[in-house]
């Protein structure tokens, strides 16, 4: 059945004409609440644009205190492309050359390359309260921040060493994008990963060459790097998509939203060829038990009270019912939601020592929550959600898939499709 | 994705209609493109206030008078009597208190400074019985320095016809001049969040209506009270130690955006998934029933359900699209009841009861919408998508909305 559609006429393409000032978007804008130096998403976004169409000198260079939640774009009942909107502007206007430090902490895979080389040096001297404070002082990194962890051992070197061979038993194959977190600081996660996908009768390879996603490069406007790495990365998915009919799956929200929308709205790369089958592993795996291709088996003796927190990527994709849904089928999970608000990291922004106080009175009403939720700890999908929620509440944080691992039953589940 | 129902729109009457299923049981999801007009919300509902330009006294009453082809002659007149006294009851189980009438209309105070007949308004808001009386003869009107969305002029003058020496008073607080540095952020929403927040703020805020109310017999404030926290506006009442009416301010409306989420909770907590920023994009069909639904962020995993709402919305909500010559519904291409021609679209003079805005989605006799003729056996429309009434003219939005999505929960649990 063929519905009509007219598209409107002379609609930008970020549609900020569609907006009817209904300011419905400054209700939910995280910032905004706390920090009114931020022009707000409709001051910033659509009303700004006519402006800056106008006189590129409109350019306002507090945009930069968005977060790029995107919340505003959920809440907008018009469907305009708000967040967009101000990266786009600051992308096209901004004059402020990204500092050192934004240099550094944009760089995920280069500063990671090198830290996890000498992560037993660079651990504890990061670590070090000296150290944090000369970092705040020269570098205006928060001194409240600890630095993520490195590992001794990346990820794409464990998978060689010891996962690799093992793939090729299986029937079905996957290709993991690990992301930097993984493969830097916390390769556990994608251990876990593989062994749930190996459970599901699926062997896991990496990409050929997989870069970071980027997001933290465009977030510091370091946007002909981000371009780069993301025409690389479109061309790495390719092989593994189009060449060899391998899906790619990821454990990072935001990776994957990047990857997914960033890319073609914020840098122009196109993805259509790979945009539908590169996906988080929790849906991967909500829609083959959705269709019956499998079924996972749970210990009997697993019991956890959990509290899920929705990234706002995650809100953006509307996917945290996967995550949540995957949850809830182990038996022994007594499972609450937390509200759907923003924890106030947002990648490298909470790092910045002008952003720290904004990015710890956005997050405030979740750590409240978080801390009276008496739970015994809190799942979400993002790497930095977690890092910000460990530093600011007294709950530790698992990933969905790390917790699926756990409560997995392993030679139960394989037997249900070998026979 | 399975569900026992999906409502496409997740305002008002999506969420009327999906709150009762969830309370007889049923598994159901609500896709919402984004955040809904109850965000506009003025603190009451209209179930019929105007017929013929007259004011209606008792709605049930004037009802009968109404074309076959309204809504509430659809539903039934009797039927609407039945649902409007369980509307108010089911709003008080999300925790939504309510009063009025079906078959007596209450009078309220306008931020135009007039009044006007309503049939149920939310406590925080003032009913008043008789319309050409006010209770008070010296009133003071308050209002936050910098705050723009609320007309204390209009309000004084209106108030002058009811012999009422209002003044007006302006004051500032050092809790609002962090928002107040951004002259476009001094919004109803943003006061209420510093209300929201701690108690202290609040009595800050009492004392001063206190002592500038001092002479008068009554308080006039905007309604910039208790967004995420309900209790706020009770605790207000008690502290200022005179009559408090609150009156609507230009939106985001702070009572109304309480209401969304309150609605929302109660839906979650019935075991309701509620989509937000998602796009039905289009349909399988089988036999004359809407099998499943693609939507833009679930894309190839199809969300299905044994009856389908369209609780969409209208023109506004482009739940229905006017091309430049042709009007169309734009998720499944279903019938249209509106002229072909635009030329008949509008009436050239603004005022006057315009054509278009009686236009809806066909639909058979228990609400299932048509498709090239056709009834689709298990998708059926209610609220604003439905037609055959001027809301505005009529002041019927709200009360179509809640009473023809209850009525249609109801045919879906026949």
């Amino acid at each position: 059945m063929k519905k009509e559609i007219t598209e409107p006429l002379n609609i930008s393409e970020n549609n900020f004409e569609q907006c009817v000032k209904c300011t419905i978007c400054t209700v939910y804008c995280p910032v905004l609440e706390v920090n009114p130096d931020y022009p707000g998403p409709k001051q910033s976004g659509p009303d700004g644009e006519r402006l800056r169409l106008k006189d590129p000198n409109f350019f306002d260079e507090s945009l930069k205190l968005c977060l790029n939640c995107k919340r505003c774009e959920i809440a907008c009942p018009h469907g305009v492309k708000i967040g967009d909107i101000i990266q786009m502007a600051r992308i096209k206007y901004s004059k402020k050359k990204p500092k050192l430090r934004d240099m550094i902490l944009a760089n995920t895979d280069i500063v990671g390359t090198v830290a996890s080389t000498f992560a037993p040096i660079v651990n504890p001297i990061v670590a070090l309260k000296p150290v944090r404070r000369v970092m705040d002082a020269v570098l205006k990194i928060d001194h409240h921040r600890m630095f993520p962890e490195y590992t001794g051992m990346r990820f794409e070197t464990w998978y060689r060493k010891y996962a690799e061979k093992k793939q090729s038993d299986f029937k079905k194959h996957v290709s993991y994008f690990h992301g930097c977190y993984v493969n830097y600081n916390f390769p556990q996660l994608g251990k876990d990963l593989i062994k749930i996908m190996n459970a599901a009768g699926y062997g896991v390879h990496l990409l050929e060459k997989e870069k970071c996603c980027g997001v933290a490069l465009i977030s510091n406007g370091l946007i002909k790097q981000a371009t780069k790495q993301a025409k690389h990365n479109v061309e790495a998915f390719k092989k593994s998509i189009v060449e060899k009919n391998m899906p790619v799956i990821s454990t990072s929200s935001t990776c994957i939203f990047t990857i997914r929308d960033e890319y073609p709205h914020l840098l122009g790369v196109k993805n259509e060829e790979i945009r539908d089958e590169s996906e988080l592993a929790t849906r991967f795996l909500f829609r083959l038990i959705d269709l019956g291709k499998l079924k996972l088996v749970f210990k009997e003796n697993y019991k956890k009270r959990i509290a899920y927190h929705t990234p706002c990527h995650m809100e953006k994709l509307g996917w945290s019912v996967y995550s949540t849904t995957l949850l809830k089928m182990i038996p022994g999970i007594d499972f609450m939601s937390l509200e759907s608000r923003c924890c106030g990291i947002a990648g490298t922004y909470g790092f910045k020592k002008e952003n720290y106080e904004t990015s710890q009175g956005i997050g405030k009403p979740l750590f409240n929550q978080i801390d009276c939720s008496n739970v015994d700890f809190v799942a979400t999908d993002c790497e930095t959600c977690k890092w910000q929620i460990e530093m600011s509440t007294t709950k530790k944080v698992e990933h969905p898939i790390s917790i699926l691992a756990e409560a997995l039953d392993v030679e139960a589940t394989m037997k249900l499709w070998q026979e | 994705m399975k569900f026992n129902n999906i409502i496409i729109g997740g305002g008002l009457s999506g969420l009327t209609c999906g709150i009762k299923l969830a309370e007889q049981g049923k598994k159901c999801a609500i896709v919402s493109s984004g955040q809904s007009a109850i965000h506009f919300f003025s603190g009451s509902f209209d179930l019929l206030s105007k017929v013929d330009g007259q004011e209606v006294k008792n709605p049930l009453e004037a009802m009968k008078t109404l074309p076959d082809s309204h809504p509430y002659q659809r539903v039934g007149v009797e039927n609407i009597a039945r649902l409007a006294v369980e509307a108010p009851q089911f709003l008080n189980r999300a925790g939504l208190q309510f009063l009025g009438q079906a078959d007596q209309n209450h009078f309220v105070l306008t931020p135009m400074g007039i009044m006007k007949p309503t049939w149920l308004t939310l406590d925080d808001f003032t009913r008043f019985e008789p319309k050409d009386t006010f209770p008070w003869k010296k009133a003071v009107i308050l209002n936050f320095s910098g705050f723009l969305d609320f007309h204390s002029l209009f309000v004084q003058d209106g108030l002058k016809k009811f012999d009422v020496d209002a003044q007006i008073k302006n004051f500032a607080m050092k809790e609002f001049e962090a928002i107040r540095r951004n002259p476009s952020e001094m919004r109803s929403t943003n006061i209420a969040k510093v209300f929201d927040q701690g108690e202290d703020a609040l009595n800050e805020f009492a004392e001063k209506v206190n002592l500038l109310s001092e002479g008068f017999e009554l308080v006039i404030l905007p309604a910039v009270f208790g967004l995420f926290n309900k209790n706020v506006v009770t605790d207000l009442k008690s502290k200022i130690n005179k009559p408090l009416v609150l009156l609507p301010v230009i939106p985001p409306s702070v009572p109304g955006i309480r209401s969304q989420i309150l609605l929302r909770k109660r839906f979650e907590a019935l075991g309701g998934t509620y989509f937000l920023g998602d796009n039905v994009e289009e349909g399988t069909f089988e036999n004359k029933r809407l099998v499943s639904i693609q939507t833009n962020n679930h894309g190839d995993i199809k969300l299905e359900a044994d009856q389908f709402v369209l609780a969409g919305g209208s023109f506004y909500s482009k739940g229905i699209v006017a091309a430049r010559n042709k009007l169309y519904e734009p998720i499944f291409g279903l019938d249209i009841d509106g002229d072909t021609v635009s030329d008949k679209w509008l009436d050239e003079k603004f005022f006057n009861d315009q054509p278009y805005m009686h236009y809806g989605l066909k639909t058979d006799s228990d609400f299932r919408v048509l498709m090239n003729g056709q009834p689709i056996e298990n998708l059926y429309a209610a609220g604003s998508v439905l037609g055959g009434a001027n809301a505005l003219k009529e002041g019927s939005g709200a009360g179509i909305s809640l009473l023809t999505s209850l009525h249609v929960a109801e045919q879906i649990l026949k």
